[in-house]
């Protein structure tokens, strides 16, 4: 049923540590590993070793540039899944019901064989999270490893979503939004968790973790402003070169 | 967005066939016996043409009938619903006309109302998405209804009404391009509001997250032939409004005259409907640098 629930009892989601994330990939592979072997059609690939490969993927990883105004710029990777948002657009356009949102944990799902491949939600969603299979021809998404975190066939360990098990810098956090108490709430709320566009009114439940400040680039040496320059002003040949040069017209500037 | 013929050739056809069937409804013309049997064969070739050509963009298509039952929040499960209705009600209309003389005056207004109201539906499928700040406007119902109204107008010969409709269509579009211009700027939504870094410096893109295309950029970062854009709106706009008009102006109007209109108007209205696609920028499209 597309009606999305008033609120759902728990809100599962994710922590993406912008401060911590080393832009290795390891989980947009992770997720294409179990996502292809478990929930759902496989993510398929389209020519895979031609020049021209192309892909279904649930996580990708961006890097941007961040030129503060003052000191050196800042690369910040930036990985990119489904934010399961409490008012997930994707979820009321679907005309067939095929994506929903679950009443008890909150995350957002594709009901693959009601899925006509309209495409509708991907146009709904504002962050990119949805990608039709172009082998199977019905709209993919992330589940938050659904098949994982309640599966007790698995060791405890295992049961969180794939890239976060796989995240090797501790980068991706997986927990329940819902309880205040939990480890995601406090540490978004420690670190000002932030939402993705939140013009867009999608009340993402997923929170990213801004980067720290850097340091600033230090004097290496404190007497080093003390010492005087080795040279002002170049001599003999290059002296007269550059007496000369400046001597020209339109020189110097 | 990318422009799929699929959804132009629906868009644009299904607009004409029920502006045909809101004019027929409105008994402007009212034919009967095989004159009434052209017109509204012809209305229901393209209504239902259009709709047949928006499943050839479907996944699975053999699961259409699935549209129905979300029409409590999708506005394309209400376009199925109000599509289907404004059918059955013109198909009854149009059987009075065609094989009993009769013109059933409430059933044609129903049937009037139903189809623009199935354009409007269809419009909201666009205008509702935030994420495509070019559409998430009123004008874009504004702009498929009178859209629909001018085309039916001229498809049914109603001259006095297609004029000043068609005029008015092209200054809507117009309008709209204006201010759709303006409108992703307007929303807001910049990389930096994406990223949320926009606070610590200017952010951009540096690395994409894979070196080839992929459904999102296939699908909503269609930016191949904006650099044409002018040139086909200019050629929208004399295709669709002022050479239509201009054909209806003559004094001499006949049926050929009339055809050559209406094909102009049809070229036209595909160009524009074109462009309202190629021209839409997906706020995803940010998170690649591009727009």
């Amino acid at each position: 049923m597309t009606e999305l629930p008033l609120s759902t009892e728990r809100r599962l989601g994710l922590v993406i540590d912008l401060d911590t994330c080393v832009g290795c990939h390891a989980c947009v592979v992770s997720c294409k590993g179990w996502n292809t072997e478990n929930y759902g059609a496989p993510l398929s690939d389209q020519s895979a070793y031609s020049g021209a490969g192309s892909g279904t993927f649930l996580n990708r990883v961006h890097s941007y540039e961040v030129q503060p105004d003052n000191g050196a710029a800042q690369l910040v990777h930036f990985p990119k899944s489904c934010l399961h948002c409490q008012d997930a657009p994707c979820v009321t356009v679907c005309p067939t019901g095929a994506s929903y949102k679950r009443a008890e944990d909150g995350i957002v799902l594709v009901n693959e064989s009601a899925c006509i491949g309209c495409g509708l939600c991907a146009w709904a969603c504002p962050y990119g999270a949805r990608e039709m299979d172009a082998a199977a021809k019905v709209m993919k998404k992330c589940t938050l490893c659904v098949d994982r975190i309640y599966n007790e066939n698995l060791p405890e360990v295992d049961r969180v979503p794939a890239c976060v098990r796989t995240c090797p810098a501790g980068a991706r956090h997986f927990g329940d939004f819902a309880d205040p108490d939990s480890a995601v709430s406090i540490l978004s709320a420690e670190r000002g968790g932030m939402d993705l566009m939140p013009e867009m009114g999608t009340r993402p439940t997923n929170k990213y973790l801004p980067p720290r400040p850097r340091d600033q680039l230090q004097e290496t040496d404190i007497l080093a402003p003390y010492l005087a320059p080795v040279t002002d002003e170049p001599k003999g040949f290059l002296g007269w070169l550059d007496r000369t040069l400046s001597a020209l017209p339109k020189g110097p500037l | 967005m990318h422009p799929a013929p699929s959804v132009i050739l629906f868009t644009t056809f299904s607009g004409l066939g029920f502006g045909m069937l809101f004019w027929l409804g409105l008994g402007m013309p009212a034919p009967t016996g095989l004159v009434a049997f052209v017109f509204f064969a012809l209305a229901y070739a393209l209504a239902v043409g259009g709709l047949i050509a928006s499943t050839f963009h479907l996944g699975h298509p053999e699961r259409a009938l699935r549209a129905f039952t979300q029409w409590r929040t999708s506005w394309l499960s209400r376009e199925a619903w109000a599509s289907v209705a404004t059918l059955m009600v013109m198909a009854a209309y149009g059987a009075g006309l065609v094989f009993a003389a009769t013109r059933i005056a409430a059933l044609g207004l129903i049937g009037a109302a139903l189809a623009m109201a199935t354009v409007a539906v269809t419009s909201m499928i666009y205008a509702q998405l935030r994420t495509v700040p070019r559409w998430h406007h009123w004008s874009t119902p504004a702009l498929l209804v009178i859209y629909s109204l001018a085309g039916g107008a001229l498809m049914t010969g109603q001259v006095r009404y297609a004029m000043p409709l068609l005029v008015l269509a092209g200054l809507a579009q117009v309008s709209a391009w204006m201010s759709g211009d303006k409108r992703l700027a307007e929303s807001g939504t910049t990389l930096a509001t994406a990223t949320g870094l926009g606070g610590r410096g200017a952010v951009r893109a540096f690395e994409p997250p894979h070196t080839g295309p992929n459904y999102l950029l296939r699908e909503m970062v269609h930016v191949v032939g904006r650099k044409h854009a002018n040139r086909l709106r200019l050629i929208g706009l004399v295709l669709g409004f002022a050479l239509p008009v201009l054909l209806l102006a003559l004094p001499f109007a006949g049926h050929w005259l009339a055809l050559a209109a209406v094909l102009s108007h049809i070229a036209g209205v595909l160009a524009t409907r074109w462009l309202f696609f190629a021209e839409a920028e997906h706020v995803v499209g940010l998170y690649y640098g591009k727009r």
